[in-house]
């Protein structure tokens, strides 16, 4: 077992030195300028925006700015960021517990509608109740979140007023401070966590009927089991064997933020972090983020194809 | 009635026998404007007038939070490495100026004790020196008191190149020197007309020598104080979140009475203009949003029955066409666009004048751009006593149809102009942006029925705006026949919006494209204007100039105004901001107040 993950981190190494191989170079080879805002402003000689560009070196050839970060990537140096030339890493960790708030708590919504009304659809397959679900599950996943996003703002922000839609940071402790986090933090996670229930319901629906009909299933009902831990017992548990893994491969997702929802409701994540950089250009900190995301899906890869082995010993680690 | 008469003006003015109201009122009646008044009695040696702000509260603090939405968050809060106006905007919430610029292009005293004028001594009469007196008992946030040295500081911090400052250019150029703990000595190494520009306004903010002493030069980016500004201003530093928030409080030992009104001061970032303008003037979640470009259309719907409203400053911010000059389409030494060669049809001054007729400002105004534009045939729209009057501009594709008929462009078989078997065919690049894009559609289609075939192209505004020299794209490129952009006013005074199109700062290879003259237009006369502007102390003769330079450029066809386009802001029905066309949003933030 530990012989399997040390091998697997080892072939991890070669893998991840070529993902950032090939983000710096498209990266480097995109047009445009991290300082292109001085360009119009008279008042900033054009000899300030070169000067600016020669000191972060963006003059010199691509492979030896590759070097040049890969060498400070070893040694844990991340660079700083050209446009609020705060180091990189400080960036991300003031982003990542936000983040980490409204997704994690999305996916924790999407699994809390998903497994209970995918298992219960599963149950009567073709009911009034399945076909409902299945109905709701499709359009939830066929409305993409910008449409919904802005949707629920001009329900529930314009029309209604209960809710805000700029999410910001509040001062402050104690019940009302986490009162306005979670008032503030509705909407978004509703947009995401409906988005990822529909698709995740509709996934553990069709797991449950792949092992409601197996024979094992009528063999516990004729020994006079109870539907109840028919089902939770003996279905659900092996069913949950593929959803686990999509949940952990949805994992880095938390960590690396949602663009789309982050930017509509203004919420300061990594995903708007993210955004942001690109749009000005901000090399080390895109650079920098994406290659995190990249190693969080090499390792949740591994995490996956570990627990598949835990949770079905007929797989065998070689 | 000039000379005499308003030389015996201004003594009535100096000694109290007419106020200055009633001056600045007979001086609108002959036709100069507010500005153009003051700067004649401030040459004159009459003091400026002080804070023209309103503010009515009579107490500091107990205002509540001030809410503010910057649709681009300030990512770094050091005013001397401000990249946009977004970043200046938060430092100066923190830095204050010696002065900042109101509404009407006068200076408004911040740290100074008064404006330098030639009757306070303040100016020299050769335009070479200035002193500033500064207010007494001014302290940093962090208690240490304000003095000479840290003004002295700022300019050694700011004009030394390893700094990489963008703020090089406003500290350039002059020395300072401390006279004693209150007054600095400015001396020009020309004669400068334009004298307030260090220490003023956005470029004019002090960062305290005592915690950046130890940054200045290469060392500069290590500063932890570029995150955790200590100032002078109205509010004290709380928390900063690059791109996302900056959070202040009250500085309740702010030196200017009764203020600031506001106890806490929040500025969020990030997300789009449209949703700013609506969490302002619909939804009223924020008191203020900056810079709303959106659709003056969409601004009437949002603010049918809302909260709030849209504010409209004016400045001097031109959004034009470009005419190339040189030829695009000839490579001559690796650069295309060469000064050595000359554009085979638009070097002809017909076909350019045909162009500006077929530019419809009126219907541009109409479905773009709304309240947030002034139709315009002027390159220089402000302040008021620059702009020239010897102008107009027309919409005729008749008009400019018979133009290119005597330039011997004869209509083709398939609608196309054509001369000497070549087709009348021209590129015209801009940057992405809504407004723009519409902008071309108008003009292409105008320029069809003329019978001039225009092919459009639209670039990423981070790469039009790039200094790229390896990217062909970039504005100073301009490999493309004409090209439309806006060029911002950012201070209340021409010399710099002139200076760019003069011979000697044209783009080329050379320079790297880092010549701001991407025309490429070079005219003897208008170099003469510029220049002779340059040193020209008396205010008359010296907006005389600029308006030649406006008039040669008009004449020559080299830009087609499109708009003159003003600032819009969203404002809460209830907040009275102190807003000015001349500066930043953030500029007089010590005379907001909120109307209970």
């Amino acid at each position: 077992m530990s012989q399997y993950i040390l091998r697997r981190l080892m072939i991890a190494i070669p893998s991840l030195l070529g993902i950032s191989l090939v983000l710096f170079v498209v990266l480097a080879l995109a047009p445009g300028d991290p300082f292109s805002e001085l360009a119009t402003n008279p008042n900033v000689p054009p000899e300030v925006q070169a000067a600016l560009r020669a000191k972060f070196g963006l003059d010199d050839p691509i492979y030896l700015r590759y070097l040049h970060w890969l060498a400070a990537m070893v040694h844990g140096d991340w660079g700083f960021s050209f446009v609020s030339r705060v180091d990189v890493d400080t960036l991300i960790l003031q982003r990542l517990p936000t983040t980490l708030y409204v997704v994690g708590s999305s996916q924790l919504l999407a699994l809390l509608i998903a497994i209970p009304v995918g298992v219960y659809a599963a149950t009567r397959p073709y009911s009034l109740f399945d076909q409902l679900a299945n109905t709701f599950a499709f359009i939830g996943f066929s409305l993409p979140t910008f449409f919904t996003g802005i949707l629920f703002i001009l329900v529930f922000s314009v029309k209604l007023d209960w809710l805000p839609f700029v999410y910001t940071s509040v001062p402050g402790s104690g019940i009302p401070w986490l009162l306005e986090m979670i008032r503030q933090a509705i909407m978004p996670v509703m947009v995401l966590g409906l988005f990822q229930a529909a698709s995740m319901t509709r996934f553990v629906r069709s797991a449950m009927l792949d092992v409601i009909r197996l024979d094992y299933v009528t063999t516990a009902r004729a020994k006079g089991l109870g539907q109840a831990k028919v089902i939770v017992k003996h279905v659900m548990r092996n069913a949950m064997i593929p959803v686990v893994t999509l949940i952990a491969l949805q994992m880095p997702a938390v960590f690396g933020g949602a663009i789309v929802t982050e930017q509509i409701f203004r919420i300061p994540g990594i995903g708007s972090l993210l955004i942001s950089s690109i749009l000005a250009n901000d090399t080390p900190v895109v650079m920098a983020v994406t290659f995190v995301f990249a190693c969080l899906v090499v390792l949740f890869n591994l995490i996956a194809d570990v627990l598949y082995g835990w949770l079905d010993p007929r797989i065998s680690f070689r | 009635m000039f000379d005499n008469n308003l030389r015996g003006m201004i003594d009535d003015v100096k000694d109290g026998r007419m106020d200055r109201r009633a001056f600045v009122k007979r001086m609108i009646a002959v036709g100069l404007t507010a500005p153009m008044a003051n700067q004649i009695l401030a040459i004159g040696g009459v003091a400026m007038a002080q804070s023209p702000n309103p503010y009515k509260p009579t107490k500091r603090g107990g205002g509540g939070p001030l809410k503010l939405l910057w649709w681009q968050g300030p990512t770094l809060l050091n005013p001397h490495f401000a990249t946009g106006t977004k970043d200046q905007d938060g430092s100066r919430i923190f830095y204050e100026p010696l002065a900042s610029w109101d509404v009407d292009g006068h200076l408004n005293p911040i740290l100074a004790a008064e404006i330098p004028s030639i009757q306070n001594g303040g100016l020299s009469a050769d335009a070479k020196q200035v002193i500033w007196k500064l207010k007494p008992g001014v302290k940093w946030h962090d208690g240490k008191p304000m003095t000479a040295d840290d003004l002295v500081f700022n300019w050694e911090y700011a004009s030394d190149p390893a700094t990489a400052a963008v703020s090089i250019e406003t500290y350039s150029g002059l020395t300072v020197e401390k006279i004693d703990d209150l007054t600095i000595r400015i001396t020009f190494k020309k004669q400068t007309p334009f004298w307030a520009n260090a220490f003023v306004g956005a470029y004019g903010c002090i960062i305290p020598k005592h915690l950046f002493a130890d940054y200045k030069g290469g060392k500069s980016r290590e500063a932890p104080n570029n995150l955790k500004p200590v100032g002078t201003g109205p509010y004290k530093f709380v928390e900063f979140k690059p791109g996302d928030l900056i959070r202040g409080e009250i500085n309740t030992d702010y030196h200017m009475a009764n203020r600031p009104y506001f106890d806490t001061i929040e500025m969020k970032g990030g997300g789009d203009a449209v949703s700013a303008a609506r969490a302002v003037i619909q939804t009223g979640e924020y008191d203020f949003a900056w810079n709303i470009q959106v659709e003056d259309e969409v601004l009437q719907r949002l603010e049918k029955g809302g909260k709030g409203k849209a504010l409209f400053a004016v400045g001097g911010d031109i959004e034009f066409i470009a005419i190339n000059f040189t030829d695009p389409n000839t490579e001559v030494d690796g650069e295309r666009s060469s000064i050595k060669t000359k554009h085979p049809i638009l070097s002809d001054p017909k076909v350019r004048q045909a162009l500006a007729l077929l530019v419809d400002r009126d219907s541009v105004k109409k479905a773009i751009y709304g309240r947030a534009g002034r139709t315009t045939a002027n390159y220089l729209n402000g302040p008021e006593e620059f702009v020239s009057k010897n102008t107009k501009w027309e919409f005729s594709v008749e008009k400019a149809s018979a133009l290119l008929e005597q330039a011997g462009w004869k209509l083709g078989s398939d609608g196309i102009r054509e001369k000497d078997g070549k087709k009348l065919k021209l590129l015209y690049q801009t940057s992405i942006n809504g407004p723009r894009q519409k902008t071309q559609a108008i003009v292409k289609q105008a320029c069809q029925k003329a019978g001039i075939d225009v092919e459009l192209k639209s670039v990423v505004a981070s790469v039009f705006f790039s200094s790229d020299v390896a990217n062909p794209d970039t504005y100073a490129h301009f490999y493309a026949d004409l090209e439309m952009f806006q060029i911002p006013m950012t201070q209340p005074d021409p010399a710099l919006h002139m200076r760019r199109y003069h011979s000697r700062n044209i783009s080329t290879k050379e320079n790297k494209w880092q010549g701001p003259n991407f025309p490429r237009w070079a005219n003897k006369e208008f170099d003469a204007a510029v220049d002779a502007a340059d040193t020209e102390t008396d205010p008359i003769k010296r907006a005389d100039l600029y308006i030649k330079g406006n008039d040669l450029m008009w004449q020559d066809n080299v830009m087609i105004p499109v708009m003159h386009r003003l600032a819009v802001e969203a404002s809460s029905n209830t907040l009275r901001p102190a807003l000015s066309g001349w500066a930043n949003q953030t500029d007089n933030l010590q005379d907001w107040y909120r109307e209970t």
